[in-house]
Formats: structure tokens, sequence, C-alpha cells
């Protein structure tokens, strides 16, 4: 019977550490689940079992050796789009099918170096363009709790292995809230750091003002501990930031006594799911109990968030996403001369979601357009941040929902974009202003899907909010509830 | 009616780096295709640019220069473009904070002196290279992501020897800045104009056409004169010039339009958020121009003043910076500036010119050079044999002058005792030269003095054995 796969990064460091389990024998219980669940979830894309294991073997070769660290041999998942050398990086797109990646990120390299297993690709919607990972071309991954829902998304791939147990930890991306989201969704941890805090340099670029790299774990504390791991300053991103990175997983208290939490009031309106509802303000009260001290904020701009969010993210992808042209790498469908190369592949690779932000990214950029859309947007985006910085002068961190609704049954937005876009509305706001976000598992629907509390940090509060998260997890049982799932 | 031409230039400047401008492969031409490649350059999935330092002060050198005005706060961006030669079908490029803004470079055109505005000069990555075959087209992205300069003139030139004159000169400021080695055959300099005409009296600026794509200087120059022509043509007739993009075609000698696929793009600016804006730091920009190098036209002066050569001489050996390195090393060997410079401008430039070299190819070293000069400017060999010796040279770069002289006796005999026995073995044997000169006819001196050389085997010292013939003839009475 498998059973280290449901273990946490945590325990099975102090197991590893003890000699009480081998790097092998996790991954060998990871790839057991998989294989009996995997085929109704459907998270992984890709998981070479012999790579994995030949990981395994090095890593206790390593402990063997005593040049292990805490992380050593624990295996985790990676959202297809982070390059991975030797693997695949579909993005989840058609057009990439066939690409395998020359080069390691430097997230990657880092967990690699602190003696991680990279342990199979997971599912995502295309280019991380989605928020149920339904735009995936290649597959449909279904939420653990109710496989006729969606996992959330674009890292649907992500939430729903690690919640099913499939894997200990997975890597994601958040652009947008597609870390916290599909964690909301699926019961788990999430974490977006600070724009900057963890090199983008290997991540493929959706929206590279917006992209931050972020890990979904079952606790805080594994969500801590990776982000120790992969964050810190990269020549290779001149974006990410040198402040220095502290041991965040070691210096979690467990209190938050004393803390103020801001509730912002434009977070809690009409259209807000009242099961949603309650289990946050559940939890609120919850921190409120715990010595918080719960203070009314506002951010009046959030109701322009979603606008400039899509004018933004779609700008910055129109241009991210030229170089797939069949030239170089992945899909090629040849046609008479090079532009009917590029008209024929891109028409061929991308799915209508992808299409439908390119050429909204092109439409906003267009000259004559530009002052309209891209410049106001940007205006918009810097007035996003100051609310945020006004707020955290008021208060520790902000609490408030992740997302409007739990978990939707799959094919219920796919006809009704602008609904799908709307559900972004708590996440995307964090993005636009390079602030920190967590998700935490804070209840669940009488339907039995997972409700997720969001924690708001300012610039480089991961500590802080990393804390609260851990508080309010010590003190509730919503993260060791697991879905029931028949292979 | 006559016209009046108005010619502005956008040209593109390969700077020298030792690697690209967002990656670490090395900035090097003529390369096996696609080995000075990295995911970067090649536009792969999640890779990103890291500005390159020395090409911003290469380029901030450049502004520095022609007396730009350099920005305080410049950035990149993002040009959107579909082409095979654009690894990610963007070019990062800089929009509107550009490094230098202004500037201006002094021409001379028939000895007249005109000052070419410039308007700015930016940053970007050049792209890859093409080669088009019947059925297939290749791409060689060992061009792709070379840091790339595009200096942009205001339009203050009025002839297509205005622009030439442009060219070269702008040519000559970054070679002298080591900024590029601007080798044309390199493609280290490539170049696209504007024209317009208009009739004489007329303030309002015609209508422009803009030639693309220019990678000689020549070509520029016979595209300008083939395009004037044009347009005067189409105005003379009563049509009207359209603002087009056009090609030079030198085999017809004519300009012709581009298919309007090849440019007609929106290119969708906007800030690049891969790199973070580039806030210089006035010190650092105030000690790059105390480090900068110095000017043709400074050095011009200094060559004058320093080395007290003639304007005209000063003028010839520092048109080209390599050839004026190469001047300075070999007067630092002689105490004969004026010397050295007569050696350079007629022997060294001859077989400059003779075997199609650049100064860096030409085998004398300058020590050797400045060797050769002292051994004749010292008397210790006669001009005849310091050609021969500077002939030995090209054929054996590495030998001493010093060494070939003694190994081959080329010294001049200068010891008057040995000369005097010349001489009178001369007077005895010519007696009827001897006789036409006492009657004051000065060429039979200049044969007596052969006939010494050739006894001597070249050796004697002409001017010692000219002055011993009069005094032994003058006294034989
Ligand atoms: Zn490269």
């Amino acid at each position: 019977m498998s059973v280290l796969n449901e273990k946490t990064v945590e325990e099975l460091s102090v197991l590893l550490e003890s000699g009480a389990c081998t790097s092998q024998e996790i991954v060998r219980d990871v790839l057991a689940e998989k294989n009996r669940i995997d085929p109704v979830i459907r998270a992984y894309v890709e998981l070479d079992e012999e790579d994995a294991l030949a990981q395994a073997v090095e890593a206790d070769a390593a402990r063997a050796r005593g040049t292990a660290g805490p992380l050593t041999g624990i295996p985790v998942a990676i959202k297809d789009l982070l390059n991975v050398r030797g693997q695949s990086c579909t993005c989840g797109s058609k057009i990439l099918q066939g690409y395998r990646s020359p080069y390691d990120a430097t997230a990657v390299a880092r967990l690699r170096s602190a003696g991680m297993v990279m342990a199979g690709r997971v599912n995502m919607d295309e280019f991380a363009m989605g928020s149920s990972t339904e735009n995936s071309a290649l597959q449909t991954t279904r939420n653990p709790w109710n496989t006729a829902c969606v996992p959330g998304g674009s890292s649907g791939g992500s939430a729903s292995a690690v919640a099913a147990r499939m894997a200990v930890a997975s890597i994601g991306s958040d652009t947008g809230g597609s870390v916290r989201q599909p964690a909301s969704f699926c019961g788990c941890v999430g974490l977006k750091p600070t724009y900057g805090r963890i090199s983008r340099y290997g991540l493929t670029a959706y929206a590279s003002s917006l992209d931050q790299i972020g890990p979904i774990t079952r606790t805080v504390k594994d969500a801590a501990l990776l982000l120790g791991a992969m964050a810190g300053h990269d020549p290779m991103d001149s974006t990410s930031s040198p402040l220095d990175v502290p041991d965040y997983a070691a210096s979690l208290t467990g209190e938050m006594k004393g803390l103020k939490l801001g509730v912002p009031k434009e977070y809690f309106v009409e259209g807000i799911e009242p099961e949603v509802d309650a289990c946050v303000r559940k939890a609120i009260a919850q921190c409120e109990s715990l010595g918080a001290e719960i203070v009314e904020v506002s951010l009046p701009n959030t109701r322009y968030a979603t606008a400039t969010y899509y004018i933004l993210a779609t700008a910055e992808a129109s241009t991210n996403l030229a170089r797939y042209d069949g030239v170089r790498y992945g899909l090629r469908v040849e046609g008479a001369d090079p532009i009917a190369l590029y008209m024929n592949t891109r028409a061929a690779g991308f799915g209508s979601e992808v299409k439908r932000r390119i050429i909204l990214g092109t439409y906003v950029l267009s000259s004559g357009y530009y002052d309209a859309y891209y410049l106001r947007a940007q205006k918009v985006r810097t007035l996003i941040a100051r609310d945020f910085s006004e707020a955290f002068a008021r208060c520790d961190a902000i609490v408030c929902p992740v997302s409007p609704t739990a978990a939707y049954p799959l094919g219920s937005c796919a006809d009704d974009p602008l609904k799908m876009y709307l559900g972004d509305i708590f996440t995307v706001t964090a993005n636009l202003a390079g602030i920190c976000g967590l998700s935490v598992p804070c209840g669940f629907t009488s339907g039995g899907l997972p409700v997720g509390l969001q924690i708001l940090g300012a610039p480089f509060a991961e500590q802080k909010i990393l804390d609260i998260g851990y508080a309010y997890e010590q003190s509730t049982a919503w993260h060791t509830e697991k879905p029931a799932i028949q292979g | 009616m006559n016209y009046h031409v108005t010619i502005g230039l956008e040209t593109h400047i390969q700077l020298k780096t030792n690697s690209k401008i967002f990656c670490a492969c090395a900035n090097h031409f003529g390369d096996e295709p696609n080995t000075n490649v990295c995911p970067v350059c090649l536009g792969y999935p999640g890779v990103m640019p890291v500005l390159n330092e020395e090409a911003v002060h290469k380029t901030i050198r450049a502004g520095l220069m022609i007396g730009s005005r350099i920005g305080a706060f410049c950035k990149f961006d993002r040009k959107s473009y579909f082409y095979p030669d654009m690894p990610k079908n963007y070019q990062i490029t800089q929009y509107d904070r550009p490094f230098c803004i202004g500037g201006q470079v002094e021409i001379e055109v028939d000895g007249r002196k005109k000052i070419i505005r410039v308007n700015r000069i930016h940053l970007e990555e050049d792209v890859a290279k093409n080669t088009h075959a019947a059925t297939s087209s290749e791409v060689d992205f060992n061009r792709a992501g070379t840091p790339l300069m595009e200096v942009v003139s205001e339009p203050d030139m009025e002839t297509p020897e205005e622009a030439l004159a442009y060219l070269q000169a702008l040519k000559q400021i970054m070679v002298y800045g080591g900024i590029s080695e601007c080798n044309l055959e390199e493609g280290n300099m490539r170049c696209d104009v504007n024209i317009s005409l208009r009739p004489d009296g007329q303030e309002k600026l015609g209508v422009k056409a803009e030639i693309k794509n220019m990678n000689t200087f020549k070509g520029v120059f016979q595209a300008l004169q083939a395009e004037t022509r044009r347009q005067e043509s189409i105005l003379e007739s009563g049509g009207s010039v359209r603002q087009e993009t056009l090609r030079f075609d030198p085999d017809a000698g004519v300009t012709l339009p581009m298919r309007s696929k090849e440019y007609a793009h929106d290119y969708r600016y906007f800030p690049e958020p891969d790199l973070m804006p580039v806030v210089l730091d006035k010190d650092v920009i105030e000690r790059w121009r105390s480090e900068l190098p110095e000017l043709p036209q400074q050095r011009r002066e200094r060559f004058v003043s320093q080395y007290d050569l003639p304007e005209y001489d000063a003028a010839v050996l520092t048109a080209d910076k390599h050839l004026a390195d190469y001047y300075e090393r070999a007067a630092a060997g002689t105490k004969n500036f004026k010397a050295v410079s007569n050696w350079v401008m007629t022997e060294v430039m001859r077989v400059l010119s003779e075997k199609g070299w650049t100064i860096e190819q030409f085998p004398i070293q300058a020590d050797a050079l400045a060797e050769l000069v002292a051994l004749a400017d010292g008397k210790v060999i006669n001009s005849n044999s310091a050609k021969e010796v500077f002939s030995i040279l090209l054929e054996e770069p590495g030998a001493s002058p010093k060494a070939l002289v003694e190994k081959r006796g080329m010294a001049q005999v200068s010891d008057s005792s040995a000369i005097d026995a010349f001489v009178d073995q001369v007077i005895t044997e010519q007696t009827k030269s001897v006789e036409d000169f006492r009657n004051g006819k000065q060429a039979a001196l200049q044969f007596l003095v052969g006939q010494i050389m050739k006894l001597s085997r070249g050796k004697a010292n002409p001017q010692m054995a000219a002055q011993a013939l009069r005094d032994k003839i003058g006294s034989m009475e």
C-alpha cells in the first residue's frame, strides 16, 4: 500500500533524515498512486518513471555520502511551462508538442541543487490562459473532490495532483491567480510570491510583468520550504530582487496575536457565492479569536482590476507568444513561404482562448489604440498598487476570498469567457500590484468542495503571510482532509 | 526647374563587444552558421534578456563623441513584426527613451565644412541572417543578438556627396572610439536613407521616399543619385512623388518599390517588461566622458603640434585610426618624425593600395619601420639601400633591418679615404666627363657620382662622393 505519497514535504524530510525511508520508496509510492488514480484525474502530462527513479537513486546516494539537504530526495511535480532540461514543456499547447527543453529554469535548477526529484509534468491551461485547466489542448484534468468539476487553473494539474496525493508538492505559476485559485479549488496551499522574489528565467512567459512562480503544497510549512529553496536574485532575470532570502520555514511562529488583518469591503460583494462568503468570514473570525485585530480597509480601484489585467496581460502575451512560429522548435505546418508557414503553424497550434488573447493584446497595442488601452491600463495599475500600499499602512495583511466561487462543473464556463474572467477578480489585483498572496484551505461547501482563504501581504512580506497562514492552519483541520477517489 | 534635395540617414552600426547584447554568446563574425547561439538568442520558451553593460558603455561613448546628451532615464521596448530572421518575432529596441539624444558630425565636401545634426542614437539587437534558395530558406542565428546601434541623422544633407561624407565621418568616429570596426564587408554598417526633393524657393519639404537596407557606401551614393533623378523626372513631368519604401538594385542602378508586405507594419511598440529601465549615474557618465578617446580632428591637430608635421601629412595619417596608430608607434622609435611620415605616406601606403591591404594586414611592424628610417636618416644606408631593405622586409616581416644591412653589407661607405680612392679612379678613367664638368656641365658630376656608386656597388655615400669630386677637380687646374 502506498503511503509515503500522503506525507508532506516536512514529514518526508524527517523520515529521510532518520533513515526511515528512501527517496526511491517515496518516488515508487508516488508513481503507484499516480498510476492508480491519474487515469481518472489526468493531472500528469508526462512522467518519465525511469528518470524519476534514477534521480531518486542519486538522491539516496547523496544522502549516503552525507551531502543531502532537508529537501534531498523529495519528488516534486512541475507545471508544464517551466523548462526542465530534457523534459517536455508543452505549456498545455499543441504548438509546443515535441519540444524538449535544452535547459533548466533557475527555479528548477535550485530545486535540483537542493536534491529534489523532478517527478513529472502537470497539466495547465494553454500558456496559463484560463482558470479551469479546460483550455489545455492536451487533456481534461478533474477536481479530485468532485471529478465532475474543474480543478481550477491555470495550474490545475499541480493542484489536483497534490490534492489527490499523487504528488507531494508541485510548482506552478501565477499570473492572475493561477496558483492561488486552483489551490483553493482543490483544498491545497498555494503561494504567489512577490514579483521578483523567484527568478522567472525558464518560466515560459505569458505576461512577463505579472508572472510569478509559486509552490502548491498541502501545508503552509511546505510552501515555505519550497519558497526558500527557489527564491533569491538570479543574474539571468534582471527583474529578480536582490533582497536576502530568509529561512521562511524555520522562522514560522504560529502566532498572529497583535497582527492587524485588513478586510477589504470591495471583496465582499454581490456575486460571491454565499457558502464561500460564509467560509471566509468564519476563517476571519477564527483569526480574530487567535488574537488578530480585524480592521476594514478599502481597495477602491478593485472594480477596474479585471479590465486592467486583461489589457496588460494580453498585450504582453501577444508578443511573448509571437515566437511560436514553427521555425526553430515545436509544431510546424508547412506553407508556400515563411509567412504562410507562420500562419498555418499558429492557426493549427494555438487553441481558441490563446488566439482570443493574442488578438486582444494585438489590438490594445495597435497604433491609435495604445493610449486608450495600454497606457491607461498602466495608469490604473499604478492606482491599484497605491490602493494596496495605503491599505498596508493600516494593516499587516489583507484577508479575503480567493475566488467568488468554489470549483464549478466542467464545461459550465466554456461558452462564456467573460464569466470566467470575472472569477479572477480577487486574485488579479495581487499580480497587478506585484504583492504576495497565499491561499489556505478554510472549509468546504455543502457539496464538499474546498474553499480557500486568501492572505495578501505587502511586497516581500512572504514571511508575514506565511506566519498568518500557518497560525490559522495549525488551529484548523481543513488541510488534513483528503478526497476519496476511486482509481 | 531646379530642385533642392533633402537627405536623412538611419545608420545601423554593429558594436564591437565580446558577447551579444542579451546573452553570453560570442559576438563574432564568420563562424560556422548557428554555432554562436543559445536558448536566449534563439528565442526559446522561458528565456530572458540580460543587458550587456559593454554595449551600453559603447553606445554612450558614441554619443559622447558626437556631443549627444545622455538620457537620464532610458528603457527598452518591444517592436513586433514577423520575419524569419527574428527569433522572438519582436525586436528589443529603444523607442522613446534612447541612450543618446542630439549630437553632430562635421563633414567636409570640396573644401567646404558643414555640420550634420544627429537626432538620436539608440541600442537594439540585430536580427539573424536569412539566405533564400530556390525552394528553401536558411537562417543563421549567429548574428541574432549582436548589439546594434542606430544613429538617426537630421535631414541635413543636400547631396549624395554630403551623405557619403557623413557616412565616412561617422565611420571614422566609430573606429576611433573603438565602438565598431565598421567593416562593411562583414555588415558592421548598414543604412536606410530618406530623400525628398522640392523646387528651389519652396519652404515645405517634398514627399520623401525611403530606400532601405544598403550595406556599402557606394550603394548609398548611387542609390541617392538614382533616386534624385527619379524624383526629379517625376516632378519635371508634373507628377507627384509617392511616399514609399524602395530598395536599390545596384546592377540596374535604379531604385525599385519594395513589396508592401516587406514593410507595412504596425510595430506595436511597448516597454520591454523583462528589462529594468536604465538610469545612468551622472558620475559614471562623467567618468566615461573623461575616458573618451581622441577624436580624429583632435588627433590631426596633435600630429601637427607634437610631430611638427605639415597639415597635409597630419590629415592623411589620421584619416584612418589604425594608420595613425601605426604612425605613432613608428614615430616613437625615431627622432625624425617627418621622415617616418614620408615613409608611411609613400612606401607603406603604396604597398597597401597595391595589395589592397588594410594597415592591420601590413607585414612590416612599426618598430621595424622605425629602425629602417633611423638607418636611412643616420646615413648608415643610402636611400636605394633603404628601399631594398623595405622590399626584403615585406618578404621577411620578422627580420631586423639592422641585421639585414650588416648581413648583406649594405652600410654606406662614408670613410673619406675609401671614397677618395674611388674618386681618384673615376677621375683617371673618365677624363671626358671631368673635362665637361670643368666646363660647367653640372650633369657630368651626376654621371661621375654614378660611376663611384657603381664602383662601390651602391654603398658609397653619394653626398660625400660628390663633394670629394668637386674638391678634387677644383684643385686640378
Ligand atoms: Zn546566445
